[in-house]
This record gives C-alpha cells, structure tokens and sequence, in this order.
C-alpha cells in the first residue's frame, strides 16, 4: 500500500488522468442534466397540436379576404378576381421585386402571414392591398411591399390544398 | 488569467476566500461518511430550486386550473415529468437527507457547546423545510393536498382567542380555497430563498467553529486535513452514491412518495376515508393526536420540534462527545430513535384500537427521553469516571474544571 502511493507521487500523471477523467465525467452529466430543462422551455405537446389550420376555401367569395389564426399568428386568405390578378402579373412588386407567379400554388388564392415584416402589426385590408397602421407600409394584392419601412413582402406560410376549396397551412410532417 | 485574479484580489478577497474557505481549510482527517449528509441537503436543496423554478414556468396558481396544469406538466410539457417526479422525489430526498444529518448531530453530540448557534440555525431550517414542504404539498390541488392544507391550517384554532379569526386570515378564505392556494405558490417560492440565506448563516457558523468528528473531541491541528481536494472528492463520491438512489426511485418508482388519492381533484365537500400526512411528518402528526384535546395537541407537537433546542443545555456530562464513548447516552439515542419509528408507524395508521394507547406511550417516552437526559449524562459521567476513562479524556476534563474554577475565583492551591 505504502509502495503504490509512493510510485503515484513519483508518477503525478496518474493522478492527473484521475482527476481529468473524473472532471470530463462530472462536466458531461452536468451538460446531458441541462438538456430536459432546456426542452422544457419548448412548446409542449399541445401547442404543436395546434401547428396546422384547415381552413374551408368555399366561404370567401372572389374578392374578399378572410383572416384565420395560425399558430396564434393571423393569416389572410385573399379570394382574388381575375382583374387582380391580371394587375398583379403585370408588375414585380416594389422593394423586394418578384413575380406574382411566385407568390401564390393557384393565382386565384393568395396565402400570406398578416403581420408587417417591419415589426409585426397586423396590416389593414384596403381595396388595393394592405396598409400597416403602425409605420404606413404599404403591400398590393400579392402581399409585396411597395411603399413604407417594411423590408420585405409578405411571408408565405407553408400550406397545400387538400382538395379544391380546402387547404392546409402549415407544415403537417412535424 | 493571472493578472485578472490579480486585479480582483485588490478589490475582493478571492484567494484568501478560496485558501480560507476550501484548499487551507482544517476538517478532521477521522470524517465518516454520515458527515456528507451537509453537503447532500445543500445538493438537495439546488435542485429542488431548480426543478421548482422550470415547474413555476408551466403551473397555474389557480384553484381552477392548478390540478390541470399539473397534468399538462405531465403529459405535455416535454420532459414534465421528469421535472415534476424529480421535484416530488425531491422533497421526500430531503427530509430524509435531512433527518439523517439530525441523527448523526445527535448520534455525535455535534450539537455541543461550542456549536449551539449551528444546532438552532439547522433547527431553523427544519421548521423553514417543514413550512415549504407543507405549502408545495397544496400545489397539485388534488384530495390529499387540500385536505392536508385544511387540517394543518385548523391547528392555528388553538391560537388563544383569536383562533378562528387567525385561520381565516391564513387561508383568505372561510375554507381552504383559491386565495389560500395563491398565497401558497407564493410563499413557496419564496421561502427556498430564505432557506438560502439561513443555509448562509449555517456555513460562516461552521466554518468559525470548524466541524466535529466522530471522537467529539476537538483534534490537534496536525489531525486535520484541508478540505479541498479530501473532502472536496468525499463530497462528490457521495453526491455519487445518492444521485444513483435518487434517480432509482424518480425513473422506476416515482410514485412511491405520492398518495394516490393525491391524483383525485380536490373536492371540498368529502375529505378522503384515510388521510395520512406525508412520511416526514408522521412522527409529529402522531404526537399531535396522541393529545386529546386540540390546544394540547398543537402544544405538543410544536414542542416536540423546539424541544431540540435545550438539548445543548440538557446534556450535562463533561465528557465530550456523544453516542460512542457515552453507552447511557448511546442507549437514550438508540430508544430514541425506536420511539420516533413507533411514532411514524402509528401516525400513519388510523387511530384506532390499540394504537392510539400505543401512540400516547411514544409520546410521553419522546418527551421522558428529553426529560431524564440531565440527570443521565450526570450519573453516567460519575459512572464513566468511576470506572477509569482513558488519561488523555480525563486530563481534558480536568483541565477544563480547572479553567472554569479559575473564572469563577476559585484558585487552587
């Protein structure tokens, strides 16, 4: 016994791999302990059950809008005529140009998330497309910004049409 | 990284705090393992505050809401029930962490002079854990918490005639409701961070008169060891071993501390057809009906928990230390600890038949144990003596005799 302290005190690494093992051991189970307190600040099971909305397309008539709730966020659904779209085609959008066709699955369905890309007020529907009451950004009838601080249109949610007057928004693989 | 030091030890005192405090800091090479139980409550305690502030993200303090939310804890928050069973177990980890800590204080005498102020501050905490515990119970709103909370708050009738006018203001209500579940959630949370600031206290006690050890007397300083790293691994190698128990019972068997009628919504129109306590108050809950009479129920059992505090005083032998040189005071702590475990037994079962004769011996034994200790560590000194202690404890006896005549004028010649 008194031999082997002995060739440990003449061997000081020994000691040092015990002591850095022991440290590696006790900093990974610490790490690995904070992983379910961190999880548990995710949203928990029943807020993911409300990741996805159906909505019924039936009800909106050509040119009207209707606004559902998507993961507590609004989102417009724009029933549009053939003149808007016709008027939407023909141009690219403001400061962030793009082409209409790129901005919507069918041209008759518009599908944006209602809030301001410039700091997330809801945008009030008028004749020609949306206007922030906050900060007076403007967007046209396919959810592009043209005027106002707001940087960029109108995101696009995720969504599918489960048939033709049904869709999904959301991303229903979660 | 030295400079930084460096800078900090000219504005606040690092390094000698760490020499002081932990790599120079005398502890008895002769600690066993029951001398780990301080820093198991303090592991404890960290991670009942842990848990307990994740739990508050998701619990509702609302009589309407609060047994949902535990449920939604449960079932939906992710790793709920880890937290939750982690916290429950928790609770029970602690008094039994705690009540080992006792044992062992009593077992040794740690509790003598000159560590009184670090008895009554531990003291202290127990009555600060007991309250907490008490209050968390109420939380989940299930039968066994309210009706629990009800009966515990009625003790406060006995207070002299303002009784019922004092458990209406503890509740806010004329029953246990909402207000009182409210404030419930509030003070249990708070009072952890009291426990803090006494566990605080507890530690500059220590660390001024340094711990005890198994023999009860204080060793030569060549008998002691720095803390860090000796016991400093010790510590660890025992958060070790009680992590493995712990996580046994929150991973396979979590409900073992919980009631199970504690999963019935609270229902203030039917109280359960047996209502028990949780473990770590079975003891007081059996002294407080082995009394007849409300008041004196309520007077023993809050006296039972304060009686402790005398024991410094109580305990008259001039031979240090406690159980293991002492077999008179060896034999009172083993009945003792006989009696506390009758007490337990009796107060979880219903008080009937035999029982209830049974719990009122316990009782009157748990206070004569108290009673006749003076005159025991008195006889048993004279007896000890009598019969030739070792020369090195009857030198100290003696020197201490002959420090005390000097005090008070009586030089010998």
């Amino acid at each position: 016994m008194l031999k082997k302290e002995k060739s440990d005190v003449k061997n000081p690494t020994r000691r040092d791999f015990l002591t850095t093992a022991t440290g590696a051991v006790a900093g990974a189970g610490l790490v690995g302990a904070c992983w379910p307190f961190i999880q548990s600040m995710n949203p928990t099971m029943d807020v993911l059950s409300k990741a996805t909305t159906e909505v019924d397309l039936g009800v909106i008539k050509p040119g009207e809008s209707k606004t559902v709730e998507w993961q507590g966020k609004p989102v417009f659904i724009l029933h549009r005529t053939d003149k808007q779209i016709d008027e939407m085609r023909a141009s690219n959008g403001g400061k962030d140009p793009i082409e209409d066709e790129k901005r919507v699955d069918v041209p008759n369905w518009l599908v944006v998330v209602g809030l301001c890309t410039h700091l997330g007020c809801v945008p009030s529907r008028k004749e020609e497309g949306w206007l922030c009451p906050c900060h007076g950004s403007v967007y046209d009838n396919s959810g592009r910004i043209l005027k106002g601080p707001a940087p960029t249109n109108l995101e696009r949610p995720p969504y599918q049409f489960l048939s033709e007057s049904k869709i999904l928004i959301g991303n229903n693989k979660v | 990284m030295n400079k930084l030091v460096a800078w900090i030890d000219q504005r606040f005192p690092l390094t000698q705090f760490v020499k002081q405090e932990l790599t120079e800091y005398p502890t008895p090479r002769n600690l066993s393992y029951l001398w780990n139980f301080g820093s198991l409550a303090a592991l404890v305690l960290v991670l009942q505050v842990i848990t307990g502030i994740f739990l508050a993200m998701h619990y509702k303090a609302d009589a309407k809401l609060a047994f949902d939310s535990v449920e939604h804890i449960m079932r939906d928050v992710n790793y709920g029930w880890l937290i939750r069973y982690m916290h429950s177990t928790g609770a029970s980890a602690f008094f039994i962490v705690i009540y080992i800590h006792m044992a062992r204080t009593l077992y040794y005498g740690s509790f003598r002079k000159p560590r009184e102020l670090m008895w009554w501050s531990g003291q202290g905490l127990l009555i600060l854990l007991m309250a907490t515990a008490f209050m968390g119970y109420l939380l989940p709103w299930g039968q066994m918490s309210y009706w629990g909370a009800q009966v515990i708050t009625n003790l406060f009738r006995a207070t002299p005639f303002i009784g019922d006018q004092v458990v209406i203001w503890l509740r806010g209500d004329f029953s246990v409701g909402d207000a009182t579940l409210t404030r419930f959630f509030a003070l249990h949370y708070l009072f952890p961070f009291i426990i803090i600031a006494a566990v605080g206290f507890h530690m500059v006690a220590l660390h001024y008169v340094k711990s005890s050890n198994p023999s009860g007397i204080n060793l030569q300083a060549k008998d002691n060891i720095p803390f860090h790293p000796y016991y400093t691994i010790k510590d660890f190698f025992g958060f070790g071993v009680f992590l493995i128990i712990y996580f046994v019972f929150v991973f396979y068997s979590p409900n073992t501390f919980i009631e199970a009628d504690n999963y019935i919504p609270a229902d203030p129109l039917q109280t359960p057809a047996h209502i028990v306590p949780e473990w770590y108050f079975l003891p007081f809950y059996a002294i407080l009906r082995a009394i007849p009479d409300l008041f004196g129920g309520v007077v023993a059992m809050a006296l039972s928990i304060i009686i402790f505090a005398v024991l410094p005083y109580l305990d008259r032998s001039k031979i240090p230390g406690g159980a293991r040189y002492r077999p008179f005071y060896r034999l009172l702590f083993v009945v003792f600890s006989i009696d506390v475990v009758v007490l337990s037994y009796v107060g979880a079962k219903p008080p009937e038949g035999g029982l209830i004769l049974v719990g009122q011996i316990a009782t009157f034994m748990y206070f004569a144990l108290f009673t006749a200790l003076p005159a025991i560590s008195i006889y048993e000194e004279k007896w000890l003596r009598r019969r030739g202690l070792p020369p090195e404890v009857e030198e100290l006896i003696t020197a201490e005799e002959n420090q005390r005549d000097i005090r008070e004028g009586k030089t010998q010649s």
